[in-house]
């Protein structure tokens, strides 16, 4: 058993965790845009913005790796767990679609980690954790404002242009809720000065989309059944093949460095 | 104070933290670690060893294992061993870079970061870059994101030339 039965005790490491699953996630899935993208800036864009998670990542899972003092290192947190052990939320997992459902899932997370890391950096007990808030929030500001560009570009674009973004807004909104859930194991976290409750960024991300979303002339839709479960391992069918392809090479040469 | 209690100059270290803050950026080789402010200090731990510590300009930056080799080998050349160590916090920013760092810059081609970390920038709006080669704010910026992770692609209107902009974070 992973990170999923985390006891109450490592409620520090399995918060860190999140954070890290995250950044890897959604940057893995920026990396497979590349060579891919519309245009040759956007390509550059979307490997940068992937290579920015991925450093997030890198920094998160060393530091998770030290409070769990178990030996493990970022490697072995980041490609060594079973699919059950992720607890990256399910937005980022989500498969890229089209640019403009790449787009939207990039400005969703954008505007929720944006303000996230703010509030981190100012409140975390621990100064390592903090440190990377600070430089993963400016890196968030050009998420957030390159994403939502391009969302209020599209959606008050062309008839198809307008008609891929509210799809694409359409079917990935019912993930958000996931990104303020809380969980006891994060409560824990909370409470022990780790991080702020997410909980407490909604209001700002709610603006956020409610401004991008009447400039774009987009609808935010109605959600009936939210989706969740990602924090406690549960994923959709896409991050086996995500895992898959991702986890190869450790799988096939165990200990492999570059 | 006698000359036999005066405490003796550690000529070791200060060596070390010159050359140390000598070693150029391997991306932007026309800076030094110093000048981007990456080098946060050249110290002996407990145990006397020389300790480099140093700083990611990015989460994601590809040259950190570069320069961190960059600094291990010019302290290797000089005959120096040293520990290399690699500090989160504070977390750099722009404001880190010098003033002689910024004119370097720009007497590179690499337009400098304007204005101080932390200012927000709205949807659409565009910055003033001046063209490092002709000085002219008639620039568009191209993308957002350019050649590495810390630049940004411009073009000047008035000269025709591009050139990257290090961006302010
Ligand atoms: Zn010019």
């Amino acid at each position: 058993m992973g990170a999923v039965a985390a006891t109450f005790e490592m409620a520090g490491f399995r918060a860190l965790l999140e954070l890290a699953d995250d950044a890897l996630i959604l940057g893995h899935r920026l990396s497979e845009w590349c060579g891919h993208a519309p245009t040759l800036e956007e390509d550059l864009a979307l490997a940068n913005m992937g290579l920015d998670l991925l450093g997030q990542a890198r920094a998160l899972y060393a530091h998770a790796g030290e409070i769990e003092g178990k030996g493990r290192g970022e490697d072995d947190l980041a490609f060594l767990r079973r699919e059950r052990d992720y607890v990256n939320c399910l937005l980022v997992e989500r498969p890229n679609g089209d640019f403009a459902a790449t787009m939207a899932r990039q400005l969703y997370f954008a505007a929720f980690m944006h303000p996230f890391w703010r509030a981190i950096a100012a409140s975390s007990n621990d100064a390592t954790l903090a440190g990377i808030a600070a430089k993963a929030e400016k890196e968030m500001a050009y998420h957030l404002r390159h994403c939502g560009e391009w969302v209020i570009r599209l959606g008050d674009g062309t008839a198809e242009s307008a008609r891929r973004m509210q799809a694409a807004v359409d079917e990935l909104h019912r993930y958000t809720g996931e990104l303020f859930e809380a969980s006891p194991v994060r409560e824990k976290a909370v409470a022990d000065g780790l991080l702020p409750d997410p909980g407490t960024v909604r209001a700002e991300w709610e603006r956020t989309i409610a401004m991008v979303f009447s400039q774009a002339g987009l609808t935010a839709p109605e959600v009936r059944v939210p989706q969740s479960g990602g924090r406690e391992g549960l994923h959709g069918e896409d991050m086996g093949h995500l895992l898959a392809e991702m986890q190869f090479m450790q799988r096939a040469y165990p200990g492999l460095t570059w | 104070m006698t000359a036999t209690t005066a405490p003796t100059a550690d000529l070791d270290l200060a060596r070390a933290r010159s050359v140390a803050s000598r070693v150029p950026d391997p991306e932007v080789p026309c800076v030094t670690v110093a000048d981007l402010g990456i080098l946060r200090g050249v110290e002996r731990d407990a145990d006397g060893t020389i300790v480099v510590r140093l700083t990611p300009t990015y989460s994601g930056c590809p040259a950190v294992v570069a320069i961190e080799m960059a600094v291990q080998a010019a302290l290797l050349d000089a005959g120096i061993d040293a520990r290399i160590e690699r500090v989160l916090s504070p977390a750099w920013t722009t404001d880190w870079i010098s003033a002689e760092g910024r004119e370097k810059l720009r007497a590179y081609g690499i337009a400098p970061p304007v204005g101080a970390s932390g200012g927000r920038r709205a949807f659409f709006a565009e910055e003033r870059i001046a063209c490092p080669r002709c000085g002219s704010e008639a620039t568009s910026r191209i993308s957002e994101f350019g050649s590495t992770a810390c630049k940004a692609h411009y073009r000047c209107d008035a000269c025709a030339e591009p050139f990257d902009y290090f961006k302010c974070i």
